[in-house]
């Protein structure tokens, strides 16, 4: 689709726009509806949008599918480590109270790195679901 | 709508009615105060999954085969008689909003009144997900990236493939190409 100039341009101005309110989304959840669920595909969105109007190869030549499949389980090995850190520090799985002194600025924290991890989990997972449609063939 | 999604046959029309029929859900619970699933169902139904829909016709065909098959009789009367079960299984349910639910009653009151003090975020559905009920979620993270394991295991991950064919090994070891 690279030969429209408008869908060019405006995708231009978009992008950024669509990846910095997904980050907004994954770390305004406290406050505001969201989280790392729809943080993840909200920024998975713009790379899809991305490869829709420059090409899938350079999206690829930006996020290889290798490190896509590696962040995918680095998002979950993130959540599991925010869990054990709990074990490891006194407490129990998941339990971030452990963490510091303040409850509310454990949990805080605790919640954060997990959502982290969701949110990279699920954006990766997201774009790597897009490679492997788009990616094959037809034969 | 979703008579016309199981009736209509080219696969496209089908795609995107159902994208239109997630947005429509996205409003339904925005007017229902859930704006964490409202947000979830515009992203996920009405944009990734469409975007894989859409994925997946290009590589098949854009046009559903028509089977002629027999009508089965039994499987209608099953449906019904599963159907009627469940139809007879919600009148025992609580009325929409009733404060005397079984779900308003167990742990409800303590997340909505106590999460703010005993979490300090504002957001209680982000306490929830993420702090009591954070093994679920943990759950949720490893189903999602396992589904990709799958999608890769069954079609490949996008990726060129480098390695060429290399023959079929013969009896006695060796390879008939180098």
């Amino acid at each position: 689709m690279n030969q429209y100039t408008v869908l060019r341009v405006i995708a231009k101005i978009m992008i950024p726009v669509i990846l910095l309110y997904g980050l907004y989304i994954q770390f305004h959840g406290e406050y505001s509806p969201g989280g790392g669920f729809q943080a993840g595909i909200i920024f998975a969105a713009g790379f899809v949008i991305y490869s829709l109007i420059y090409g899938l190869e350079k999206v690829q030549q930006a996020v290889p599918p290798v490190a896509v499949h590696v962040l995918a389980a680095f998002g979950v090995f993130l959540f599991i480590a925010f869990g054990i850190a709990g074990m490891l520090m006194g407490g129990d799985f998941l339990q971030y109270r452990v963490f510091m002194e303040d409850n509310h600025a454990a949990e805080t924290l605790g919640i954060i790195g997990i959502e982290l991890g969701v949110g990279i989990t699920v954006a990766t997972v997201a774009i790597a679901l897009f490679y492997a449609f788009a990616g094959r063939e037809r034969d | 709508m979703a008579i016309a999604i199981v009736r209509i046959r080219n696969l496209f029309a089908v795609t995107m009615l159902t994208g239109i029929y997630s947005l429509l859900a996205a409003s339904l619970f925005v007017l229902l105060d859930a704006p964490d699933v409202a947000l979830t169902e515009a992203a996920v139904g009405a944009g990734i999954a469409i975007i894989l829909m859409l994925g997946t016709l290009a590589l098949t065909t854009s046009e559903e085969k028509v089977h002629k098959k027999p009508q089965n009789l039994l499987a209608l009367v099953v449906v019904f008689i599963t159907g009627a079960g469940l139809i007879y299984g919600t009148l025992d349910m609580p009325h929409f909003g009733d404060p005397e639910a079984p779900a308003h009653q167990h742990v409800s009151p303590r997340y909505t009144q106590e999460s703010v003090d005993e979490i300090g975020i504002p957001n209680m559905v982000t306490s929830v997900l993420a702090s009591y009920r954070a093994l679920d979620t943990l759950g949720e993270a490893v189903v999602i990236f396992v589904a990709m394991v799958g999608v890769i295991m069954v079609i490949g991950g996008g990726v060129k493939r480098r390695w060429r064919d290399r023959g079929r090994v013969l009896p006695d070891g060796k390879r008939d190409k180098p």
